[in-house]
């Protein structure tokens, strides 16, 4: 498999992406515990996160945190926003700090935005806000249940 | 996560400390826990505790690498969207999020008659053919049980920030 024209990847490079997306010890010598199943030294591992990681074939390596468990409200919203005001109601909806994520999709539904507020009721305050400032309903769908939230790809 | 946020928090200043430190990343050296620890001022036993500590409550998911999908060349994502009767929907929310090419799948409220679906997957594809195969496939998956599917692909994004401390 080629990942980028000019960068074809080595099998160890493979085994790592694989088996290191699903965990990495915590320990004194982790790298050195973690080396082991590939037959190499704790250096060589590194190197190897080191050099995928400057590649850009790795977005980051370390914790991986769920900082929702830490507390506050989040949740999804969605527009449906007239092509002629796009611009400008992104700009409101952006401009509040619990909007954390914001895209445009191509349907009817053509904004989506992920809010996280330290309370419900600031999270309604911001909805409010924003419906005010802008004319546009605002539907807010926070979750009901989650099944699944990560992704592994196996290359 | 936002500034204003900070006050709620379900961790003590050592967490904090901790989560701030290695939210980039954790050092690349053959004692990264130690690194840790001596960078902030903490033992690294007790760096090691409260990691292991937070992987037991999930505020850490798993430590781990990260590929870059769109380096990989999983590049088109479709958030796909099914109205299913609210009494299958935990068996088939299990079933879609056991995919390996599905993240981030959830139950969400509807809104009646606007907004019908109920049942929210990202699919990831290497092209928007073979990502609307996939979901052509669950959609088969769910059989009767879907009575309605839409697929939005992201446009453009207008905000990015991320949930960080």
């Amino acid at each position: 498999m080629i990942l980028r024209e000019n960068r074809p990847v080595d099998e160890l490079d493979r085994q790592i992406i694989n088996v290191l997306q699903g965990g990495f010890p915590v320990c004194e010598h982790p790298f050195a515990a973690a080396a082991e199943q590939f037959n190499i030294d704790a250096i060589s591992l590194i190197t190897h996160i080191e050099t995928l990681l400057e590649q850009g074939l790795l977005t980051r390596f370390g914790p991986l945190f769920n900082l929702e468990k830490l507390g506050g409200v989040y949740s999804l919203a969605a527009m449906k926003v007239p092509a002629d005001v796009f611009e400008n109601t992104a700009a409101v909806v952006n401009s509040f700090p619990e909007v954390a994520h914001n895209y445009e999709r191509d349907h009817e539904f053509n904004m989506w935005f992920v809010l996280a507020a330290d309370s419900g009721e600031r999270l309604e305050q911001v909805i409010d806000e924003i419906e005010k400032s802008t004319g546009i309903h605002v539907y807010n769908m926070p979750r009901v249940r989650e099944y699944f939230v990560e992704l592994k790809f196996h290359v | 996560m936002c500034e204003a946020m900070e006050k709620n928090l379900n961790c003590d200043e050592t967490d904090l400390a901790i989560i701030r430190h290695t939210q980039s990343g954790l050092p690349l050296c053959e004692e990264p826990y130690r690194a840790v620890g001596q960078s902030l001022d903490i033992d690294p036993e007790v760096v090691m505790l409260r990691i292991n500590q937070m992987l037991e409550r999930g505020i850490i998911r798993r430590i781990a690498v990260v590929p870059n999908h769109f380096a990989l060349g999983y590049v088109s994502n479709g958030m796909a969207v099914w109205d299913v009767a609210d009494e299958h929907i935990d068996r088939t929310g299990k079933i879609i999020g056991s995919l390996d090419f599905v993240s981030h799948c959830y139950q969400r409220i509807r809104h009646l008659p606007d907004w019908p679906y109920n049942l929210f997957a990202m699919v990831h594809g290497k092209d928007r053919e073979s990502t609307d195969g996939k979901i052509s496939m669950i959609t088969e998956l769910l059989g009767d049980y879907s009575r309605g599917c839409a697929v939005l692909y992201s446009k453009r994004i207008l905000k990015k920030t991320g949930l960080r401390i």
